[in-house]
């Protein structure tokens, strides 16, 4: 038994997740607060100062409310539903290398080679929260819900798979760790030519990263329900969608689970293409634990911005109708990633490093 | 008959979704950015800014009883107001002056007098119907309470809010 090694992974898995749920609470209240600036009003901002402890009273509302179980659904799916939309979520996190490293420990929970595809099965697993609620509930706006976002997730999965593929072509490896690593010697994964001007292939090659990086953004946007593809929930259709017959704590896990699966896309979002824990000029962790924290909240932050434009979204575009929906992901998005994986190949072929 | 709406013809850019969705988030971080430096003020922060001083005159709020120049409550304990209000949220127990008071011709006042702030409608309908200008909406709109009895303003209460009005009425002055 390697006694370090589960020592400092217990650690990490300890740290990490608190470091997650404290993110996931002020996710909630950055919502709120920047909706409301967004639609000039002023959010919370009475619980402390700025209204910071908001997440506090709102936990603290989750946890005293009575634990409703209508009478009408299947008890048991009815209370697995809620840990399978958040669990898959968290689990995802385990791949992903939130920085370099401190004091020689590699800033990532498990260094697994099959990655990005061990993101993939998890995150899909998400989707099934969703569809048992709607079936269990017993009920037919979130029955809706379920079928809607059953379909919705598999139109997007698709899209979302072959969307990377480029980035894998480029770096022949599924690990997550090399595709930091590779970013930092050859450039970011959506701007390859910076600092290296007038490399041809890098130029060219900007092309289908950024177009990966695009419909990669907009699935993960659909894979996360966020508007304009909260379909499954759509609060003016459905009531409250999925999560209708919920209240309490398990609502409350479907709606965290929606802010964990935003941060894990983030995270993943700026691993593949973003360069994860790197930023120029940054040394990593073998220079000194002090550069190892920095790298990590060089990571964190990126994912906060992005975190920032997934609320952005959110508060300006509109649903878009079922139909539409279907048709972007099949017609759209499906072929462009697919073209897309050519005209990375060819490019690859043609200008070999 | 039906109706057909002609859809406008869009150009590829337009059907490219992205430089719109791109315009429709410009606007919004222009949004964002003037509330988050203070450049657009639309909210009042309620219980520390008021508008009290901007109050229009004819702002009814909640409903008072008054006294006249002499200390007199001037309810004659008519009971049109408590007959006019829409809600019923007026009960009035009248009583009567004893022989040698000085009021003595005024007869009746009134011994109780509650208004169920709760019922109340702030319509103005007591104001207007009662022929001694006894009663009047004051302009306090923050009447609150944490029991259904707190609600509920009684005599002291009225004239408390409403105070004394001078002049108007004098149909009971004993020189008349
Ligand atoms: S304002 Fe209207 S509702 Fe209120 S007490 Fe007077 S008559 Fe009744
Ligand atoms: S109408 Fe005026 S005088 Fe008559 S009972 Fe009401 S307040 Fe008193």
């Amino acid at each position: 038994m390697d006694y370090f090694y589960l020592t400092t992974s217990l650690v990490k898995i300890v740290a990490l997740l608190a470091v997650v749920l404290g993110i996931m609470n002020y996710t909630v209240y950055a919502e709120r607060r920047i909706s409301a600036l967004i639609q000039d009003r002023l959010g919370p901002n009475r619980v402390g100062p700025f209204g910071l402890f908001q997440p506090i009273a709102d936990a603290a509302k989750f946890l005293l409310k009575e634990d409703f179980t209508p009478g009408h659904v299947n008890k048991f799916y009815y209370w697995l539903a809620p840990c399978l939309a958040m669990i898959p979520a968290i689990t995802t996190l385990a791949v992903v290398p939130f920085g370099s490293s401190l004091f020689g420990v590699p800033m990532v929970i498990a260094d697994i080679n099959v990655g990005v595809l061990f993101v993939f099965a998890i995150a899909s697993l998400g989707v099934y929260g969703i569809v048992i609620a709607g079936w269990s509930s017993n009920s037919k706006y979130p029955f809706l819900g379920g079928v809607r976002s059953s379909s919705q997730m598999i139109s997007y999965e698709l899209s979302l798979g072959l969307a990377v593929i480029p980035v894998f072509l480029l770096i022949g490896q599924l690990r997550l760790t090399e595709v930091v690593s590779y970013q930092i010697e050859h450039g970011w994964m959506i701007a390859p030519f910076v600092g290296d001007w007038t490399n041809l292939r890098k130029w060219l090659l900007a092309i289908p990263m950024l177009i990966s990086f695009v419909v990669f953004t907009i699935a993960i946007f659909a894979e996360t329900n966020r508007l304009p593809f909260d379909l499954p929930e759509a609060e003016t259709e459905l009531v409250g969608g999925y999560h209708t017959e919920y209240g309490s704590m398990k609502f409350g896990l479907f709606f965290l689970g929606e802010y964990v699966a935003m941060i894990t896309g983030s995270a993943i979002i700026v691993t593949l293409f973003l360069g994860g824990w790197h930023f120029p000029g940054i040394p990593d962790g073998s220079q000194g634990w002090s550069w190892g924290l920095v790298n990590i909240f060089v990571f964190f932050s990126k994912v906060a911005v992005l975190l920032f434009v997934f609320i952005w979204v959110r508060w300006t575009l509109p649903r878009f109708r079922y139909d539409q929906l279907m048709r972007l992901g099949w017609v759209f998005f499906f072929e462009i990633a697919l073209v897309n994986i050519f005209i990375a190949a060819i490019i690859l072929a043609y200008f070999p490093a | 008959m039906a109706i057909t709406v002609s859809r406008p013809k869009l150009n590829w850019r337009e059907r490219a979704y992205l430089p719109a969705i791109l315009s429709g988030m410009a606007i919004t971080i222009k949004h964002f950015r003037n509330m988050l430096f203070g450049r657009t003020k639309v909210t009042m922060q309620y219980p520390e800014e008021k508008w009290d001083n901007q109050m229009p005159e004819h702002y009814r709020g909640a409903p008072a009883l008054v006294r006249d120049d002499t200390g007199r409550v001037r309810c004659v304990a008519c009971q049109l107001c408590e007959f006019i209000c829409p809600p019923r949220a007026i009960k009035i127990i009248p009583g009567e002056f004893a022989a040698g008071d000085r009021f003595a011709k005024v007869e009746k006042f009134p011994q109780e007098f509650d208004i169920d702030m709760i019922r109340c409608i702030y319509c103005g309908l007591c104001e207007e119907v009662c022929p001694e200008q006894a009663i009047y909406l004051r302009k306090d709109y923050a009447i609150t309470g944490f029991t259904r009895a707190d609600m509920v303003h009684n005599k002291e209460k009225l004239l408390e809010i409403g105070g004394v009005m001078h002049g108007v009425v004098l149909k009971w002055n004993e020189k008349k």
